[in-house]
């Protein structure tokens, strides 16, 4: 029979451990897990992302609930283990459950330190340790008001980043004379405060908190030299205690933490402990690296390996702040024998400095450019000899050893088979070459399903690539996310997110923020990010007009001879004689060459002058008729069939639909254009499955396609759902419209969009998850509250853009 | 012939206007930080009106085929080949002056 081994503590060390039973041996035991909070494992690192809006929970799930069925693991998520009697060699949970085991890990990892001032339990006061944290922080900054952080180390900087992303206006108080002061010397200190103030955080050093203030809730904070704070929201970052409560009440020998030998036993036999919990020759830690070798070092010994043991780690740091660059490793307080190597280049913001030490690299601080942590944490770890590179190993790694090596691949091409790639998991680029040939590996994501590489941090991603380009050669394609175009590095998807993550509000700010390489742009770049900003901040933005194309920018469709072209709005193509009139005489009063029906229902004006297009507007306004759009990256036309009102095969009236659909969506502003049409039934008269949201009337109701496109590759739509009444139909078009406004890339059509992101995708937010669905309704609704307003009509009062449409002086 | 045409603040930022003159329109730039420039209003692919297009630093792209043109020289940037003729501009103040191409003159360009 198998050997039964419970899990105390669902967290990443422990499930680490797991992770590395299995792969030695999955049948060996059978695997019972306890965790106390209420869901998978995951990984706790990118919680920071998370609060700062560029992750979501979903992407950072390590192994989901299907993972431990698949494997055959028992877990208990949400069910504290209470009580452990080494003797009957039980556990006893919360929920009341006695399970015996064989063998038992405690992971249980630490708590936060909480320091013990008065109003310490005051409403409002949290901590960041796990996502209830997270959620109860972003519940907090959704009221917005001020947050103070307390504590200026690693977690408090993410925590006040995050906040202030969200927002909030915040102050971190602490109580050392400079933030990171266990990771960062004083000049690299001072820049990361400028940097931070210049973000608008505000920073306060040598400050002791005295107490929290408020009576139920909070209202601010003391310090000891008698100073107030207003405060809505207080978060507690100033360290953590290893979590071992339940190890204690077991009898289990306790220093500052469970203690261990380098085996990861404890005094107690069977029972064992990694992680955070643990006290290691004398050590506590408080980063992932050292707990993974922990566990696999337990995981050897579990199944019957012969190892080393355990010996204990040296860590290196890295501030996880988007555009703040931060590494350090080693010591580097100097001192007698210490030699310091420093660069400094102000203009970039650059700090770096090596401390060597009997031409050993003892420790280095990088700030602004920590491209090269890596390099010198491998050349600190192995004790290498540098006095070879004394010359240059500031520069980095590409220009070391003589000469300037510009292909940064060929600084990954030198690095030995144990240089170590992946610090959060000690994956060397041996490990790496071995993977990818043993088991043809081609990407990315393969690498990281195989070896861990860039699975926790992502830190090393960028050199996993090259790790993979050097193996495969040419059959690689680097990943590398291409640029939105020649102005950033950053691609779409990037811009999109940390617009949102960074609450910008402007395309300087935009510029500014992500160091745009030209002053304002160009015309691929400013069109996009326009309609980006737009889009993040429906009801405050104020459009850029010198951003828009000409078209988007007058309303009406530029020719090839400079004229313009008019095509008003006919709801569902529907007209009637008194807009036919209205069109007729404005064609003959400004002498418009041409009148034609366009593919899309509607009636086109071609040939209009530029200067002419105020009246014009004005002319049809009079007559009731609104912009048709047939220039914009929006919402063009609705196309409609005859359906039940007059065809003999119709089974629901399509021509209402269709009008249905083009009120509540016209004006809307899109990646790209968006089409519809309704058919009365499956014979499909309006073409619907050739559209970017497409409606098929059948007897039940009303079938639901998207993402075709009649254009350059004709793509039918795929199907997504069948519903029920007219409503239905116009939440689902609305809550599918903000989702590709939301997700798609400038200039990509629904078709495209939809193959990138996948069906699945789609359904899970609009078919599968009715909350999803309606919130994103209820941000379609908003967004066309700003947005339904005829351009034409301002335009025709001449109260809007008069320039646009009269020359500015006429010589002779 | 210097000419007064107008004001600086009479065109957008990162915009155009158009003076019309006897020999063809002529399309007035103004930059981000405010600098003017006048350029014939023809592109030279397929005599786009360059007044309709995006300014991003010195430079306009056409409207019709986004071809970019060099607001200084008049030259087209990048891959593709062809001039658009400049015309002088002074501005002082806020006056903008433009110096009227001599009729004889047209041919050394564009
Ligand atoms: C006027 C019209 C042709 C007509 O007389 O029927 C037309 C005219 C133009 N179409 Fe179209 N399209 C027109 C219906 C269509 C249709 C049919 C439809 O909507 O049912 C299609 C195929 C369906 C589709 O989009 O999926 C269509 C697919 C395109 C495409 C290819 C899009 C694609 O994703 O592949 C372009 C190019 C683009 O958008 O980049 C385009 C672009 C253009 C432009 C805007 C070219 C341009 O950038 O200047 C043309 C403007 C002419 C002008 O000077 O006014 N037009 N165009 C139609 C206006 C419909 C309306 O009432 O708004
Ligand atoms: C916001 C944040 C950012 C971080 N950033 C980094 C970083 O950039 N780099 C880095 O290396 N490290 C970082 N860390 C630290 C890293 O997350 C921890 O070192 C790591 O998670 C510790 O793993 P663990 O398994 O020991 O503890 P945990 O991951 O905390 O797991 C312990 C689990 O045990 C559960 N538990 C406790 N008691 C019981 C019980 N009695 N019964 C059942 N379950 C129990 C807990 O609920 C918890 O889920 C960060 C931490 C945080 C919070
Ligand atoms: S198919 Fe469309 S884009 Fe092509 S010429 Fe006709 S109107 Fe213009
Ligand atoms: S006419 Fe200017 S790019 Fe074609």
């Amino acid at each position: 029979m198998k050997q039964k081994l419970i899990v105390i503590g669902n967290g990443m060390a422990g499930m680490r451990t797991v992770e590395e039973i299995l792969k030695r041996d999955a049948g060996l035991y059978d695997i019972t897990v306890f965790g106390a909070e209420a869901r998978e494992n995951y990984n706790r690192i990118m919680l920071s992302p998370v609060l700062s809006g560029e992750k979501c929970f979903e992407d950072i799930i390590i192994n989901s609930r299907e993972w431990y069925v698949e494997n055959d693991i028992t877990l208990f998520a949400g069910d504290a283990v209470t009580a452990i009697d080494t003797t009957t060699k039980t556990v006893t949970s919360q929920r009341g459950l006695t399970l015996g085991y064989d063998k038992l890990l405690l992971a249980t990892g630490s708590d936060p330190f909480i320091i013990p001032v008065p109003g310490k339990d005051l409403d409002g006061v949290v901590t960041f340790r796990d996502l209830d944290d997270v959620n109860r922080m972003l519940a907090a900054a959704k009221l917005g008001g001020r947050a103070i952080v307390i504590g200026g180390g690693l977690l408090g900087l993410e925590a006040a980043v995050g906040l202030k992303a969200n927002g909030m206006d915040v102050t971190v108080v602490h109580l050392m004379d400079t933030l990171m002061e266990r990771q960062l010397d004083e000049a690299a200190g001072y820049l990361l405060v400028s940097e931070l103030e210049g973000r608008g955080l505000k920073v306060l050093t040598g400050a002791n908190t005295k107490a929290i203030l408020g009576d139920t809730k909070v209202t601010g904070l003391e310090l000891v030299d008698g100073t107030q704070l207003k405060a809505d929201l207080v978060v507690m970052a100033v360290g953590i205690k290893p979590n071992v409560a339940l190890a204690r009440e077991a009898g289990i020998e306790i220093g500052r933490g469970v203690m261990v030998n380098d085996q990861m036993q404890t005094s107690t036999a069977d029972v064992y402990a990694v992680g955070e919990c643990v006290e290691h020759r004398g050590l506590t830690y408080g980063l992932v690296a050292p707990l993974f070798e922990m566990g696999k070092v337990l995981a050897a010994h579990l199944t019957g390996g012969e190892g080393v043991g355990y010996e204990g780690s040296v860590t290196s740091t890295k501030l996880k702040v988007t555009g703040v660059d931060v590494f350090s490793a080693g010591d580097f307080s100097g001192g007698d024998g210490a030699e310091d190597i420093v660069f400094r280049d102000a203009a970039r913001g650059v700090y770096k400095r090596i401390v060597v030490r009997d031409d050993k690299v003892e420790g280095a601080v990088l700030y602004g450019d920590a491209k090269d942590g890596a390099w010198y944490f491998q050349l600190m770890k192995d004790g290498a000899d540098i006095s070879e590179l004394r010359d240059t190993i500031v520069f980095g790694q590409a220009y070391a050893g003589g000469g300037a090596q510009a292909d940064p691949s060929a600084a990954v091409a030198a690095l030995a088979d144990d240089a170590e790639i992946c610090g959060c998991n000690g994956v060397c680029k041996g490990d790496i070459v071995t993977a990818i040939t043993k088991n043809d590996l081609t990407t990315l994501d393969q690498v990281k399903a195989h070896t861990k590489a860039s699975a926790s941090c992502c830190g090393c991603s960028g050199l996993v690539e090259q790790v993979l380009s050097l193996t495969l050669g040419d059959a690689y394609q680097m990943q590398t996310v291409k640029p939105m175009c020649g102005c950033t590095v950053h691609s779409h998807d990037d811009v999109r997110r940390l617009i949102v993550a960074k609450d910008m509000k402007s395309i300087p700010e935009v510029m500014q923020q992500l160091e745009w390489s030209t002053p304002d742009g160009c015309s691929s770049c400013r069109p996009a990010l326009n309609y980006y900003l737009l889009c993040a901040l429906p009801e405050t933005y104020i459009d850029d007009n010198q951003s828009r194309f000409i078209n988007e920018r007058v309303h009406a469709n530029i020719q090839k001879d400079g004229t313009f072209s008019v095509v008003p709005r006919m709801w569902g193509g529907m007209t009637s004689a008194k807009e036919l009139r209205a069109i007729a005489d404005v064609v003959d009063k400004f002498e418009i060459p041409a009148v034609k029906v366009t593919g899309g229902q509607r009636l086109d004006l071609f040939g209009v002058q530029k200067k002419d297009l105020p009246a014009v507007w004005a002319d049809l306004n009079a007559a009731g008729m609104v912009s048709g759009h047939a220039y914009g990256k929006s919402l063009r036309t609705v196309k409609t069939c005859a359906g039940n009102q007059w065809c003999r095969f119709g089974t629901q009236d399509a021509i209402e639909m269709g009008i249905a659909l083009e009120q509540m969506t016209w004006g809307s502003w899109t990646p790209h254009k968006f089409k519809m049409a309704v058919s009365g039934c499956p014979r499909n008269c309006a073409e619907a499955t050739i559209k970017d949201f497409g409606v098929v009337a059948v007897d039940s109701g009303y079938a639901l396609h998207v993402g075709g496109n009649g254009g350059i590759d004709v793509r039918v739509t795929d199907y997504l759902t069948t519903v029920e009444t007219e409503q239905d139909v116009l939440e689902y078009a609305g809550a599918y419209m903000q989702i590709y406004r939301e997700e798609a890339r400038y200039l990509e059509r629904t078709a495209p969009w939809v193959e990138r992101v996948g069906l699945d995708h789609i359904k899970a937010n609009l078919v599968d998850d009715d909350e999803k669905r309606k919130a994103l309704f209820a941000r379609f609704m908003v967004s066309q509250k700003a947005l339904q307003e005829d351009p034409w009509a301002k335009r025709a009062e001449g109260v809007k853009d008069a320039h646009e449409f009269t020359p500015l002086k006429i010589v002779a | 012939m210097w000419m007064e045409i107008g004001t600086v603040n009479d065109i957008p930022k990162l915009g155009a206007r158009v003076v019309q003159s006897g020999q063809g329109d002529i399309a007035i730039f103004r930059t981000a930080d405010d600098e003017i420039f006048a350029l014939f209003d023809r592109c030279p692919h397929k005599g786009g009106a360059l007044s309709q297009g995006i300014v991003h630093g010195k430079a306009v792209a056409c409207p019709l085929h986004n071809w970019n043109i060099d607001l200084v020289t008049g030259e087209v940037k990048g891959p593709d080949n062809g001039c658009s003729r400049t015309v002088p501009v002074s501005v002082s103040g806020d006056i903008i002056r433009l110096q009227m191409p001599d009729v004889k003159a047209t041919g050394t360009h564009g």
